[in-house]
């Protein structure tokens, strides 16, 4: 089937996104606005999400998919067109998702150590070592320091979820209008931190 | 819109006015959103103590005339069907609507992965299936007519992927009720006893025929595709539909679906009429193959040459897996298999792949959170009793105990089931002579929930585990909803707290104490001391959810990060890793560090070290 580019902000038949990370990272919150924005531009949209135990600590999947009809809420392994990674480690958790053929990944670069490293002895690779390891599973990788980023330009690394997507969205790397992906931010965080998004959001390129 | 979400609108557009739920992921959000809205959409709502309490309220609600809905997880149901079948045998006046979900793949669920299909035809009770939202909305909506036109209850039953996938939705409007409750007595009616019973059981299941027959034609029962192959058709629900509709698009091929919105009764004629002039169809089910096994049933009758593919693998035919979620990837594959297709993709070689890569990263299994108080009980308790002791275990965030370090759940099975399983370990230990320690855990919400049965018995058989009641004042693990510790209702109106440890000395438990898990010292010797007891003690570790605080201290303003200054001995070194606080990271040096990001502000690794290692990070 003859997929639409998705270096624009046009209309693509199918598009296929993974957001992934750690409970308390904001997944939830950047799959909304996603899934929202999708909703404005016209697209048929689905989203999956977890909740419950998965979220203290664990690993947290969502996954949206959206185009012009659209049944299935989850992206099929090989077939993710984006995949915004909020924790490296995640990110290869998350392979199977992609594939060397059309899948970019976003991932922040900053660790989260799992307790089976601190206590178990178990071996958190190298940054180096996961990027090799996702080449296998991606067209191109990105890695932005999103926490470091956003921890000096706000003090804080709570926005780091939306730098991710204003680097997806800056690059052409999902087809859904910026000023729609604004509106789905304001409608989705508190009011007085909009602007704190906004601002993170637009500085990411 | 969220499936939940859509389930609590349904009811709203059908005019409930009750409703009532005991928390289970992946069904918890139902409550919680009638929590939301209920005093504003004039329904009455409540967090009942357990499911089987849940369900009567709604009956009750239901035999005086009001829309009810109940709703809970799949285990919840095995907990409420107690009362169900014999409610389902005299019937409801106003429509009672039970919302359920099971949990294929077991993402909330870590004990079975039961499929519920087969409540309703041991209960007689009407099922249906929604696969998105909209249906969520809508099969609600019919369930409340179908409930009174028949005066039974109706199942809805989901699973994780409806309850949890967001669709678009186009809203109706909202019905206000406005109906008086009045239950109107009816010996006649409510006389159950035999010979009664077997007249209301002929009856009942005259009624499952009455409604099959609406269900024939009804809408929820529809065929796509219709004549699109001759050789092929599928036949599908819930959360598979969804699957098989991508499936078929991305493997290019069209093929006749008969979509089955109710899964019992089921349409018979209408699927005679759809397998008669095919040569082979596809079941796609998730869990349990009971739909496949009456459309062989169904077949023998209406087309007996028909080849039927499916999870069940008669002549080879096996190509759906009995347990497990299915995904895209498994109709693709099923549907390439039964039409002699070729997949495009080579979705093992790419598992293969995947699983070459992720062999070797470090797993991340949920942890309790920073400054969780069940961390401080967990290692305090372990200390004293040792490695030695039963730990038996229970349902909530205290599972994460299962996990090493602690290792402090040696099993669980069900809401309260710790307390059972303990008595019986203890006592088949003591009569034939063991000296086993057992340490039974369970949290607030579950003691309420089915432990005071369990501890009640410990005391009148004259049991001896101890009963560490980890009372954090919420049901956590699936969202902090209130419980009757709590001291507010699911209206949000205040209500008097109830006190575990008076319940425990209620029913003659004379061995209580109340600790705060941060104090670790006192905890465990609390417990060295009640291990020696040869009667029942209880422990109510008590201190509120840190999840809850830590949100309260962000809100009013920042708070303290911790650090390590100077150096930790070896001694420190290792407690500290079996404390496991996520905040504690290696330090690359055999050591540990604090990450800043991470450090919720408890202090209460400070007890690990000597005074005055663990320090307010100093702002620099």
């Amino acid at each position: 089937m003859e997929k639409k580019s998705s270096k624009s902000e046009g209309n693509a038949k199918e598009f296929n996104v993974a957001i992934v990370g750690v409970g308390g990272q904001g997944i939830l919150t950047l799959a909304e606005v996603v899934t929202a924005a999708a909703f404005k531009q016209g697209y048929d949209v689905r989203m999956s999400e977890l909740h419950g135990l998965s979220q203290r600590g664990g690993s947290v999947p969502c996954q949206m998919r959206f185009g012009q009809r659209i049944y299935s809420s989850l992206v099929k392994a090989g077939h993710a067109d984006l995949v915004i990674s909020l924790e490296p480690l995640e990110a290869l958790r998350a392979a199977k998702l992609g594939s060397a053929e059309k899948t970019v990944f976003i991932t922040n670069t900053h660790k989260v150590v799992p307790v089976s490293v601190t206590a178990l002895g178990e071996k958190y690779p190298e940054l180096g070592e996961i990027k090799a390891k996702l080449k296998g599973f991606s067209k191109q990788v990105i890695d932005v320091d999103a926490t470091g980023i956003t921890e000096r330009e706000t003090g804080s690394a709570v926005t780091s979820n939306i730098y991710m997507l204003g680097i997806a969205s800056a690059r052409g790397l999902i087809p859904i209008k910026r000023e729609l992906i604004l509106e789905a931010i304001k409608e989705s965080v508190p009011e007085k931190y909009f602007e704190m998004n906004r601002k993170i959001f637009e500085l990411a390129k | 819109m969220l499936g939940n979400e859509a389930i609590v609108r349904g009811a709203l557009e059908a005019g409930v006015q009750f409703a009532s739920t005991y928390p289970g992921t992946p069904a918890s959000e139902i409550g919680d959103t009638f929590a939301r809205i209920a005093k504003r959409a004039g329904v009455y709502f409540e967090y009942s103590t357990n499911e089987k309490v849940a369900f009567e309220a709604a009956a009750g609600a239901a035999m005086s005339g009001l829309r009810a809905l109940v709703s809970f997880k799949q285990f919840g149901l095995n907990v409420a069907s107690d009362s169900i079948g014999p409610v389902a045998y005299v019937g409801v006046d106003g429509g009672l609507v039970i919302a359920f979900a099971d949990d294929p793949n077991g993402w909330s669920s870590a004990q079975t992965e039961q499929d519920s299909k087969c409540y309703a035809r041991m209960m007689h009770i009407p099922m249906l299936e929604p696969s998105d939202s909209q249906e969520c909305i809508d099969f609600v909506k019919v369930a409340f007519e179908l409930s009174e036109k028949f005066k039974t209850p109706v199942f809805v039953r989901l699973t994780t992927r409806v309850d949890h996938s967001r669709t678009i939705v186009t809203l109706g409007d909202v019905v206000h009720g406005g109906r008086k409750a009045n239950f109107v007595k009816d010996p006649q009616r409510y006389f159950t006893l035999p010979p009664a019973i077997m007249g209301l059981h002929d009856k009942i299941a005259e009624k499952m025929e009455n409604v099959a027959a609406v269900f024939e034609t009804h809408e929820m029962n529809k065929v796509l595709n219709a004549g699109a192959s001759r050789e092929l058709g599928v036949i599908t629900s819930g959360a598979a539909f969804n699957y098989v509709m991508e499936a078929m698009n991305d493997l290019g091929v069209k093929l006749p679906v008969l979509k089955l919105g109710t899964t019992y009764p089921l349409p018979e004629k209408k699927i005679k009429e759809f397998i008669r002039g095919l040569k082979s169809v596809l079941v796609a089910e998730e869990l349990d193959p009971v739909l496949e096994k009456e459309i062989e049933a169904l077949a023998k009758e209406a087309n007996p040459k028909l080849q039927i593919f499916g999870k069940l693998g008669r002549d080879g035919r096996k190509c759906l897996p009995l347990a497990g979620e299915y995904n895209t990837e498994l109709l693709e594959k099923a549907i390439a298999a039964a039409a002699g297709k070729k997949l495009d993709f080579d979705y093992d070689a790419h598992a293969k792949k995947f699983a070459s890569i992720t062999s070797t990263i470090p797993r991340r299994f949920p942890v309790l959170c920073p400054g969780c108080p069940h961390r401080s009980t967990f290692y305090a308790v372990k200390r004293a009793a040792g490695n030695d002791a039963v730990f038996a275990g229970d349902i909530g965030c205290y599972m994460l105990g299962i996990f090493p370090p602690f290792e402090t759940q040696d099993f669980v099975f069900s809401m309260g089931a710790g307390e059972g399983v303990a008595h019986g370990i203890k006592k088949a230990n003591t009569t034939t002579g063991g000296q086993q320690k057992v340490i039974a855990f369970v949290g607030d919400s579950t003691f309420f929930h089915a432990g005071i049965p369990a501890l009640l018995n410990m005391v009148y058989n004259k049991s001896n585990p101890i009963v560490v009641v980890m009372d954090n004042r919420i049901t956590a693990m699936t969202g902090h909803q209130p419980n009757p510790g709590v001291g507010i209702t699911g209206m949000g109106d205040p209500a008097e707290p109830v006190k575990v440890e008076d319940i425990a000395a209620a029913c003659g438990v004379r061995h209580v104490k109340v600790v705060d898990p941060y104090n670790m010292h006192e905890l465990e010797t609390v417990v060295k001391e009640f291990l020696k007891l040869d009667e029942v003690s209880v422990i109510v570790a008590k201190r509120r959810c840190y999840l809850l605080d830590y949100r309260d201290k962000r809100k009013a303003g920042s708070v303290p990060t911790f650090e390590i200054a100077g150096e930790l001995t070896f001694e420190e070194i290792k407690n500290l890793k079996e404390y496991s606080c996520p905040a504690y990271n290696p330090d690359g040096k055999g050591g540990l560090k604090i990450d800043e990001s991470m450090c919720w502000g408890c202090a209460s690794c400070g007890q690990l070290c000597k005074p005055g290692t663990i320090r307010p990070k100093m702002k620099k």
